[in-house]
């Protein structure tokens, strides 16, 4: 039997709206993933020690605050610490509001692929499923 | 505190063990997994965990979808830490029968002590398992208990009539009700209100609370006399309201349960409950698995869409030709 795969859907920063977070984290479950959903306002330190706890394989992080280029690295370097490792084996996904120009530095602080309003979760779930970093065996 | 995170591979319940024992929460989370996902390496591991207990003191918290079981949770996590306890949380969710995904979303109401060492969350799915709970509840609460928390707190799906397997695992069961639900009260004292040990009235700023806590009363009176008359506290989960309160109900239910002996009772129980658990697991699979070799599931389910014979009768000959 396959293992389950489990996803943390974050909302790090301020800005209130989680419509976004929560239609993922559906697809995520519809794709028979288990989600945990943070909640508003989260801090990279409880993302990251919430990441930890809840064993998932996926950190999905949805931000329209207009931080990113300060939270998520912050959420990655956190992620790295509590877990003790140099090379994360946690996916790192990004979505919501995030300019074109801002990808390749989030990608060079260690999120993995970040995706654009008009994605469509279909998509989303795709490329989880097919760059997971733990075995799913 | 840095932690290196368990690898993959040869040794992993090793690892796993000598990670948990040391305080490592990586170690701790991954072996949760592992037993959740009825991995093989989960019973080396677990073969060492139960060596290992410490006899943590379990609460659990069940009451209808809604009431405010986590926000409870939320807060008996800060009044066991100002009391110096280390806290482990098991919050469960149930699993859509549809896709097999779940959306655990206990963790939104827990809005202090998110980053404190002294705190463990962890969410499961039930996964198809009846009862309020996930199959390997009772081996998550062996893990954490290994691990060393001195409080274990375990919330329920939203539970009505039948979720009622948390009674086998936690000494004390907090049953969470709130005003208004009149009807509800009836329709649940079957269930849940029986196992109750406490009672927990939340959302007590709310009109009725009053008239509901007099219901409540009314249906324990029904119950049977034992030493302990189950406590009633009134309480405001999101402001805090009434929590230290329902914190002393619970201690005073743990002294009475060993000022009476029923805690050795209730240890029996649980024991009890997850010898059940693996051995109807261990039965079902035996028999499923050497009836479908020899052929003698599939003559089953032909008799019964023939109308041949009857679920019963095939259940019994099953059991008899593949578990004697
Ligand atoms: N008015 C009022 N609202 C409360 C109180 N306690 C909790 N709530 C609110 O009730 C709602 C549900 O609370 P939860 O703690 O999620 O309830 P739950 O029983 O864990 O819910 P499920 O796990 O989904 O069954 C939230 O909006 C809480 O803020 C209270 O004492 N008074
Ligand atoms: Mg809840």
């Amino acid at each position: 039997m396959a293992r389950k795969i489990r996803v943390l859907v974050g909302k790090p920063g301020l800005d209130g709206h989680d419509r976004g977070a929560k239609v993922i984290a559906r697809a995520y479950r519809d794709a028979g993933m288990e989600v945990i959903y943070s909640g508003l306002h989260r801090t990279p330190e409880e993302l990251a020690r919430m990441a930890v706890d809840e064993d998932v394989d996926v950190v999905a992080l949805s931000i329209l605050s207009g931080a990113h280029s300060t939270l998520l690295p912050k959420v990655v370097q956190c992620l790295l610490r509590e877990k003790g490792q140099s090379s994360l084996d946690v996916l790192v996904l990004a979505g919501g509001i995030i300019p074109e120009e801002d990808i390749p530095a989030l990608k060079a602080a260690g999120v993995d692929e970040v995706f654009g309003p008009g994605t469509s979760t279909q998509e989303i779930v795709e490329y989880t499923k097919t760059h997971l970093k733990r075995e799913v065996a | 505190m840095r932690e290196t995170s368990p690898t993959r591979g040869a040794g992993i319940s090793d690892q796993l063990l000598e990670g948990i024992l040391r305080g490592s929460r990586p170690h701790l989370a991954r072996a949760i997994s592992l037993v959740e996902d009825g991995a093989g390496e989960a019973v080396r591991l677990l073969s060492h965990v139960y060596k290992r207990r410490r006899m943590a003191s379990v609460v659990g918290v069940t009451g209808s979808p809604g009431v405010g079981k986590s926000t409870i949770v939320n807060g008996l996590v800060g009044e066991f830490r100002s009391l110096g306890r280390s806290v482990g949380v098991i919050a469960v969710d149930p699993t859509s029968p549809f896709s097999g995904g779940a959306i655990l979303g206990d963790r939104v109401r827990l809005r202090t002590h998110t980053t404190d060492d002294m705190v463990y969350w962890r969410s499961l799915a039930t996964r198809g398992h009846l009862g309020g709970l996930s199959r390997h509840t009772g081996d998550v609460i062996a893990l954490m208990d290994a691990y060393g928390f001195d409080e274990i707190v375990v919330e329920t799906v939203g539970a009505g009539q039948s979720e009622v397997d948390i009674m086998k695992y936690a000494e004390t069961v907090v049953v969470v009700l709130a005003p208004n639900l009149g009807d509800d009260v009836q329709a649940i004292k079957a269930g849940i209100l029986e196992i109750g040990d406490v009672f927990c009235l939340n959302k007590a700023d709310l009109p009725g609370a009053e008239r509901t806590r007099r219901d409540i009363e009314m249906m324990l009176n029904l119950r049977e006399e034992s030493g302990w008359r189950p406590p009633i506290v009134m309480t405001q989960a999101h402001t805090g309201e009434g929590l230290s309160e329902l914190v002393n109900a619970v201690n005073s239910h743990r002294e009475y349960l060993v000022s009476s002996g029923l805690l050795e009772q209730k240890a029996r129980q649980s024991h009890l409950a997850i010898l059940n658990e693996y051995l109807s697991l261990l039965t079902v699979e035996k028999v499923l698995e050497s009836a479908q070799v020899d052929g003698s599931l599939e003559r089953a389910l032909k008799d019964l869409s023939s109308g041949n014979s009857d679920p019963l009768t095939c259940a019994s000959e099953l059991v008899k030709r593949h578990l004697t």
